[in-house]
């Protein structure tokens, strides 16, 4: 430790601390004027409030709306984990030629621009006459996020030994039984990292939403509704509270993925 | 006539290999493997890495199948018989424990995949725990055992199911010497207590002729000689063998014609020699042959004495135990080992450099037989 330059040291550190005030702190000046009495965010503030709250609380339109975002990121969660694990132990398992290029177009989805995506998805759904549904929505949010839970599972299933699955079978497990009592073990943290965070991509994800929801909205679209019709401290409120859902998602799902080999 | 031969089988091979072809795209990893094991034998395969004696074993796991060829377990051809459906339990390398479950989890985990109820697959893996000595262990993670620990686990899984035949890849290679030796012992014994046949592939010789009753060498995918230890140390089959165990200088020769009733003058390189008749009995004049004394029958004396045999000079030396292996080098850059107690060294009193006469017993010459067909 004793080339260790104190002022770089000083340096890397405070460079750190701006990034992170860079990020979250209009993060943290929505939720501080969230539970701020006045209508429009502006020093000094003015009283403590919970109004906001209780206005969304009360909000037909934004119970609506969570729901709609409720129902598609569980049912996005589950259908992108199940084919981002299919998409991990394919990689895993197989040997083919073009594997290369399967694996890049089961990755692709998230490196397309979302407007891009979102007009394609319209155009498709639409032709299939799912447009405007919350299945579509499921659809376009199932695409979108089922590379994110095969990177995972993917990442997982490369710190197997490979003898553990030949092993299973070598002890009378067929390929059923390995997948279930050895393969499925194995990747169990992952798996459910995997379903939070595929769970907080949906929730967050709004350009592809606004595209194809129609009337069935998700938050983050009537958000953008509520910011057209008017500015109102409510969104802070939402914003909030979908950070923080967001965010306990990501740290569960960190937690998960933590130095794996202490799980069980 | 069929009938009578599979009967045959049955009572003596487990294991039959007929001439045997493994293929990976163009490489040949296992080429006309053709050999038996026997009922409650030992059998240990041995060569350097890449030499297909993981392969051998994989066939016979059923992880692999052969390209040609046909391999017989028990009777039974088993050529695409799943691995699953064999029970030819394998102890890996790796040892591939399930870190997901506990020591007693595993050592259930081939009765469980087999359908066999929860106590009786309790009472089976307690069992095998007891006999393992690791019965303390059972509601341990993997990851809180020592690498001998670990060791047992995998043996005791691997036999929980009681099967005829073992297939073990290099298990030992990862524990340190002390370590080693113990678990030799506990294999050789846990051999002979269960009767059962054990395939052991290594790369070690002195794991492999330690506990094996027969050992088989390979050598790119070739078996270059299948016999018990001492056969293999004594009558090494050809040059590969010679070089591999190690311990033998080898020396090729032209036989020059008969030298009393029993023996035949050979000159090599460097000088000349008698070997006995009974090494080469069809030998005729010019003929090559390729022999080898090993290292320990090898004399050395100083120049002076007057003796004949080779002139070298001391290159260097080297501990082994209570003897020392000594390396010279010829005036024709012939590289020897002499290996020798270190009484008879001291009188000697050699260093680097100095001229020492080799020489040899007629009777301690043997002519590898696989060279010069």
């Amino acid at each position: 430790m004793g080339n260790e330059n104190r002022i770089i040291n000083a340096l890397l550190k405070l460079h750190i601390v701006l990034c992170l005030l860079f990020i979250f702190a209009p993060i943290a000046g929505s939720f501080v004027f969230s539970l701020n009495s006045d209508r429009f965010p502006s020093l000094p503030l003015g009283e403590f409030s919970t109004e906001w709250y209780r206005l969304i609380w009360e909000d037909p339109l934004v119970w609506q709306g969570f729901g709609n975002t409720l129902v598609v990121g569980l049912t996005v969660a589950v259908i992108a984990t199940i084919l981002g694990f299919g998409g991990a132990y394919t990689d895993f398992r197989y040997n083919f030629t073009g594997k290369s290029v399967y694996v890049a177009l089961a990755l692709l989805p998230p490196t397309i621009p979302v407007v891009i995506m979102g007009l394609a998805m319209l155009a498709f759904l639409s032709r299939v006459n799912l447009s405007g549904t919350t299945i579509s929505v499921i659809i376009a949010h199932g695409v979108m996020c089922s590379p994110f839970a095969m990177a995972i599972i993917r990442l997982r299933l490369s710190q197997m030994d490979p003898d553990l699955e030949a092993a299973s079978w070598n002890m009378g497990g067929n390929q059923w039984q390995t997948l279930r009592y050895v393969i499925i073990p194995f990747t169990k943290p992952a798996i459910f990292a995997a379903l939070f965070i595929t769970m907080a991509v949906s929730f967050d994800e709004f350009a592809v939403a606004w595209f194809v929801s129609g009337l069935n909205e998700t938050l983050p679209v009537k958000i953008l509704g509520f910011l057209q019709g008017q500015v109102s401290p409510r969104i802070n409120a939402i914003g909030s509270l979908a950070f923080l859902s967001s965010m306990t998602l990501i740290i569960l799902a960190q937690l998960l993925l933590r130095s794996p080999e202490e799980e069980k | 006539m069929k009938a009578n031969a599979q009967m045959e089988q049955q009572s003596e091979a487990i294991v039959k290999f007929d001439n045997v072809v493994k293929r990976f795209g163009n490489f040949t990893a296992v080429e006309k493997a053709d050999f038996e094991i026997g009922r409650g034998e030992f059998l240990a395969i041995m060569g350097s890495s890449g030499c297909g004696k993981t392969t051998t074993l994989r066939m016979l796991a059923g992880l692999e199948d052969p390209t040609e060829g046909a391999i017989y377990l028990d009777g039974e051809k088993v050529n695409g018989k799943a691995t699953w459906d064999r029970d030819t339990p394998m102890v890996w390398q790796s040892l591939a424990l399930f870190p997901f479950l506990t020591v007693q989890e595993n050592v259930e985990f081939a009765l469980k995949m087999r359908g066999v109820g929860k106590e009786e697959r309790r009472q089976r893996a307690e069992k095998w725990l007891e006999k393992m000595q690791i019965t303390e262990f059972a509601n341990r993670n993997i990851n809180q055992l020592s690498g001998g620990q670990k060791q047992r686990v995998a043996l005791a899984r691997a036999l929980v199911t009681e099967p005829k035949i073992l297939l073990l890849d290099e298990p030992l290679s990862a524990l340190d010497a002390h370590l080693k030796v113990r678990m030799q012992a506990v294999l050789s014994n846990l051999q002979k207590d269960l009767g059962i046949t054990f395939v052991y592939v290594t790369h070690s010789m002195s794991e492999a002729f330690s506990m094996a009753d027969r050992v088989v060498i390979m050598s790119r995918g070739q078996i270059e000689q299948i016999g018990t230890p001492e056969e293999i140390y004594r009558e090494p089959y050809n040059r590969f063998v010679a070089e591999f165990l190690g311990s033998a200088n080898i020396f090729d020769g032209v036989v020059q014609g008969p030298a009393g009733a029993d023996g035949w003058q050979v000159a090599y390189e460097g000088g000349e020699t008698i070997l006995p008749k009974s090494e080469r009995p069809d030998a005729r004049q010019g003929q090559k042959v390729t022999f080898i004394v090993s290292a320990e029958n090898m004399q050395l004396s100083l120049p002076d004495s007057g003796q004949p045999g080779i002139e070298a000079s001391v290159a260097g030396e080297e501990f082994i135990g209570g003897t020392a292996m000594v390396f010279l080098e010829t005036a024709g850059g012939q590289e020897l080992k002499v290996q020798k107690s270190h009484d008879e060294l001291s009188v000697l009193n050699l260093h680097p450099g100095s001229k020492v006469v080799v020489h040899w017993e007629s009777g301690s010459c043997h002519v590898l037989p696989g060279e010069n067909k």
